[in-house]
């Protein structure tokens, strides 16, 4: 009953579609308070106010951990945003299940998206039962080590090639009066970390039979209990690092206090504004310099069901703008973030933003954690993860155990 | 009783003019409180997840919970956390009362600054100790600068001791209320008894003991209810001081609903957490309360 309402709604719209454009106002959420996320969003408000419409920031701060809940409660709440963030996968599945999201796939076959969105795995994301509920608008990847010149040179050592290399130079970093590993106490930073690892050490096959197929066997496997091992490295060269926030890491590693952080591509930002030079003053290791594979998080959204006529199909020139080239490029740009069009160019990236862009050219990648596991499994492994890396008494092998009990329940 | 009745208007309808006022009051206590009591617990039964819905699965909820490192813990810490409080804010407060009680000068000066941090939200009360328990900016940094340079004191980073931060700031803030409480139930004692006392030349201390606090039960008991309350709930101290950490030592039961509710989009195991967290409080008050006002209904 309720598909068929949506499909005729759908319908009535594409009658609608050649008519005038009439202004109307469309409230979004979305958790980028940050500067350099706040331009990237300014972007899509100045296309989308182009078009005669009006967008409505709905800044929500404090980060998606705290947006989240509240994004929820309004739209089960029966007071609904036209638009929302959230991060690609799962997030929004029931949502999605309860009927409250509309369904873009008639602006996805006008547009076109199965043929320019790449890699089409994100589509996949946005895909139940057939029917398409999300746009996304970037890429972000975890699988990155960033390292510090100076902090190696002050060391007097070379900067490492890959994460063992990294693990060998820590007692000369600690020698010199540093902190290996820049870490901050958050618990997603440590679930983060850890799923790193997996990727780059244990490699893709073994991450996706853990992660996507429940595999507790592998899950309690020798391979998986390598990346506890080199967890169990990771902790102890983190000890000494007290900060709270990510960027706060990333700033022991800017002013070469510690040798490394393991992050997603969102630190970028934080060297560039520090004017730091890829290559000159730090160095990008994807996949900790052992496995080229990035993963494919990162933001889409969702728009919620409206009563409204003309404001469901302003909805739809909304998420039909969010992927146009221009705005992909603007947008992307200011925010640090890879584009989710593979015909679009982007000229103006850096030696970082160009190595995962061609990573991504050659089809290495995996999707995100949020896509694969439910925030409930997620959160049972951060608090794992966490627990572990703040805690030397938990041993590797306990860990294990513990994270292939929590797979085995995982749905 | 039937004789009763049949003299005078039926039962009802006596009052009428209060019952009717009462109305509200009833529908919101029954509805609000107790329905809504009684659909988390209904929920806790079943697997909801971001949205509630009724598919029943027994006991799993419960069992997942209590096979959680995370809930063990914040048990754990509420435990420690709130014997620790209980004692010390009574002991504390009730001296602070005592010595307030003095006949001293300035005395409302004295209370004001002891009530003061009363003011301040457990958010802001939070903020304030993290800064003076941070190692590098607060008080082991200024100690270390007077010239003792091995003074170590970190609790906030420090797992095994970073339950006692936080009932330092709980303490810091909660005091002054328990103080003014017991001052008022001092200043409540008649003047007689003190004369008597000293007619018969017992010692202050002894009749503060053996005298004052007996009378003051009715005062104790308002004031532990206040503070329990306030122990059970405590979440924002711990949001404000440390987040849960470092790790997960500092998870309180609370916290650990609001998490599992929201950011794991897991109603019913934050629902069974809530559950568990009133079934603690009817397991304690019950029997108390069963004691304290049970023998006394004939009476009232």
């Amino acid at each position: 009953m309720k598909t068929m309402y949506i499909a005729l709604f759908g319908a009535s719209l594409l009658a609608l579609a050649s008519a005038p454009a009439v202004a109307t106002d469309l409230e979004v959420t979305h958790w980028w308070t940050s500067g350099g996320e706040a331009a990237a969003v300014a972007e899509f408000a100045k296309a989308f106010n182009a078009t005669g419409n009006k967008w409505v920031d709905g800044a929500i701060a404090g980060g998606g951990g705290t947006a989240r809940p509240v994004m929820i409660g309004r739209i089960t709440g029966g007071d609904p945003m036209a638009a929302t963030q959230f991060n690609h996968g799962r997030q929004a599945e029931e949502l999605v299940q309860a009927g409250l999201m509309k369904d873009l796939t008639a602006v996805a076959e006008k547009e076109g998206w199965r043929k320019i969105v790449f890699p089409p795995s994100l589509l996949d994301n946005c895909t139940l039962n057939g029917k398409l509920y999300c746009a996304p608008v970037n890429i972000h990847s975890w699988q990155w080590l960033w390292l510090s010149n100076k902090a190696f040179a002050d060391a007097g050592i070379s900067v490492p090639k890959n994460w063992d290399e990294f693990v060998a130079a820590a007692p000369a970093l600690e020698k010199a009066g540093k902190i290996p590993l820049a870490l901050g106490n958050q618990p997603w930073q440590a679930s983060g970390a850890f799923n790193v690892l997996m990727v780059a050490l244990a490699g893709k096959d073994l991450f996706m039979k853990v992660y996507k197929d429940k595999d507790k066997a592998v899950a309690a496997g020798p391979e998986i209990g390598k990346v506890f091992k080199a967890a169990d490295d990771a902790r102890k060269m983190a000890a000494k690092s007290t900060v709270q926030d990510w960027n706060q890491a990333t700033n022991l590693v800017i002013t070469g206090e510690a040798g490394g952080q393991i992050m997603g591509d969102w630190a970028q930002g934080e060297f560039q504004v520090a004017k730091q030079v890829a290559g000159k003053d730090y160095t990008c290791l994807p996949g900790l310099g052992v496995n080229d594979i990035i993963s494919t998080d990162g933001d889409a959204f969702y728009f919620p069901v409206l009563k409204d006529a003309a404001k469901s199909k302003a909805q739809d020139e909304l998420a039909a703008l969010m992927l146009s080239p221009k705005v992909q490029v603007a947008f992307n740009l200011k925010k640090g973030s890879l584009p989710i069009r593979g015909d679009i160019d982007l000229a103006a990236a850096n030696d970082c933003m160009k190595k995962g862009l061609a990573i991504l050219a050659k089809g290495n990648t995996i999707p995100g954690t949020d896509a694969l596991i439910t925030p409930d499994t997620s959160k049972q492994i951060e608090d794992l993860s966490v627990e572990f890396f703040k805690d030397m008494k938990i041993t590797p092998a306990d860990a294990q155990k513990r994270f292939a009990e929590i797979i085995a329940k995982a749905q | 009783m039937a004789a009763d009745s049949a003299k005078r208007p039926v039962r009802l309808f006596r009052n009428l003019n209060s019952k009717i006022a009462a109305i509200p009051m009833i529908l919101i206590a029954s509805v609000i409180f107790v329905g809504g009591t009684a659909w988390t617990i209904l929920y806790s039964f079943t697997n909801s997840k971001l949205l509630p819905r009724l598919t029943f699965v027994g006991l799993d909820q419960y069992s997942r919970l209590w096979s959680t490192p995370k809930w063990l813990i914040s048990i754990e810490n509420l435990l420690i956390y709130g014997v620790l409080s209980l004692f010390f804010s009574l002991v504390i407060g009730f001296f602070l009362a005592v010595l307030l009680d003095q006949k001293i000068r300035f005395e409302n000066t004295f209370r004001t600054i002891y009530l003061y941090p009363f003011a301040l939200s457990f958010i802001v009360t939070g903020l304030v100790w993290q800064w003076l328990l941070n190692p590098e900016f607060g008080v082991q940094r200024v100690i270390r600068n007077l010239g003792w340079t091995s003074f170590s004191f970190d609790p906030l980073y420090n797992a095994d001791i970073v339950i006692y931060g936080i009932l330092l700031a709980g303490l810091w803030q909660g005091t002054g209320l328990v103080m003014c409480l017991m001052l008022a139930g001092l200043r409540g004692i008649d003047e007689e008894i003190w004369k008597a006392s000293r007619v018969d030349g017992i010692p202050s201390w002894k009749t503060y003991l053996f005298i004052v606090i007996p009378m003051m039960r009715p005062v104790f008991i308002t004031t532990l209810v206040i503070i329990a309350s306030g122990i059970v709930r405590v979440y924002d101290l711990v949001v404000a001081q440390t987040s849960g950490g470092p790790g997960i030592a500092s998870e309180v039961p609370a916290k650990f609903v609001y998490d599992t509710m929201f950011l794991a989009q897991n109603l019913a195991q934050g629902f069974a957490g809530s559950t568990m967290m009133l079934v603690t409080v009817i397991v304690v008050v019950v029997p108390w309360a069963y004691l304290e006002f049970g023998s006394k209904h004939g009476h009232s």
